[in-house]
């Protein structure tokens, strides 16, 4: 299991090859690109925002939740933060397992949990000009336990 | 007693830094020092009344009372993927 946070580019085909055993018969690789449009505006790139030392925290929490999910310690996950084009990758999930069920279903969680509540902000560029801050998701908070 | 407070995304911008050290009295939660903050008015008054706060790098109840030297941050809803 391993999981980071970087300004560098990602290699998939390097992360990809982080997990496999030789019990497992499926391995799959999940990448978020940058895409060139949203919301009807041409997108030129985007700049992330982290809250760095939490994010690797609340990284490395969702790798092992997606790992017990997943029955193996096979999971890598890496975001990429700072200044992206349009076309580079900025989430890198690699997952392997004996079947492809749990592999499916741990690389759909990492990515939903990482949407979810990973402390990680996106300002879109655009093509026209101008830039903001996308609207994220409110990360679900403690109950109260009387502390 | 002092607390450390980082601002991210868009309340980076809008306290003007992304990190501001501040006096906050014995017994105060992280509610009362947004509220502290958002009466600086400027960018700080146009923080929301309860944003998402981590202390010390873990999501955490407006209503947790902070301690001396406590990292706080207000965070936006996050948008990673």
């Amino acid at each position: 299991m391993k999981s980071w946070i970087t300004t560098e580019p990602l290699d998939p085909a390097a992360i990809l090859e982080m997990v496999g055993a030789p019990e497992d018969g499926a391995a799959l690789l999940f990448l978020g690109i940058v895409r060139d449009h949203n919301d009807g505006r041409r997108v030129a790139g985007v700049r992330y925002d982290a809250y760095v030392g939490m994010a690797e925290a609340v990284l490395a929490e969702i790798a092992a939740e997606a790992a017990a999910r997943l029955g193996t310690d096979r999971v890598v996950v890496a975001h990429r933060i700072g200044e992206l084009r349009v076309g580079e990758v900025s989430v890198a999930i690699a997952v392997s397992s004996p079947h492809r069920a749990e592999a499916y279903e741990a690389s759909r969680y990492v990515i939903e949990e990482i949407k979810k509540r990973l402390p990680v902000w996106k300002e879109e560029q655009y093509v026209e000009g101008g830039a903001r801050w996308l609207e994220g998701q409110v990360p679900p908070v403690p109950e109260a336990t009387g502390d | 007693m002092r607390v450390r407070l980082l601002f991210f995304g868009l309340y980076r911008e809008l306290a003007g830094t992304g990190e501001l050290e501040v006096e906050v009295r014995p017994g105060a939660t992280a509610a009362s020092l947004v509220r502290e903050l958002r009466a600086r008015g400027g960018g700080f008054g146009r923080l929301p009344e309860a944003p998402v706060v981590a202390v010390n790098q873990a999501y955490a109840r407006l209503d947790t009372t902070l301690a001396a030297g406590d990292e706080v941050a207000l965070l936006p809803p996050v948008a990673g993927g």
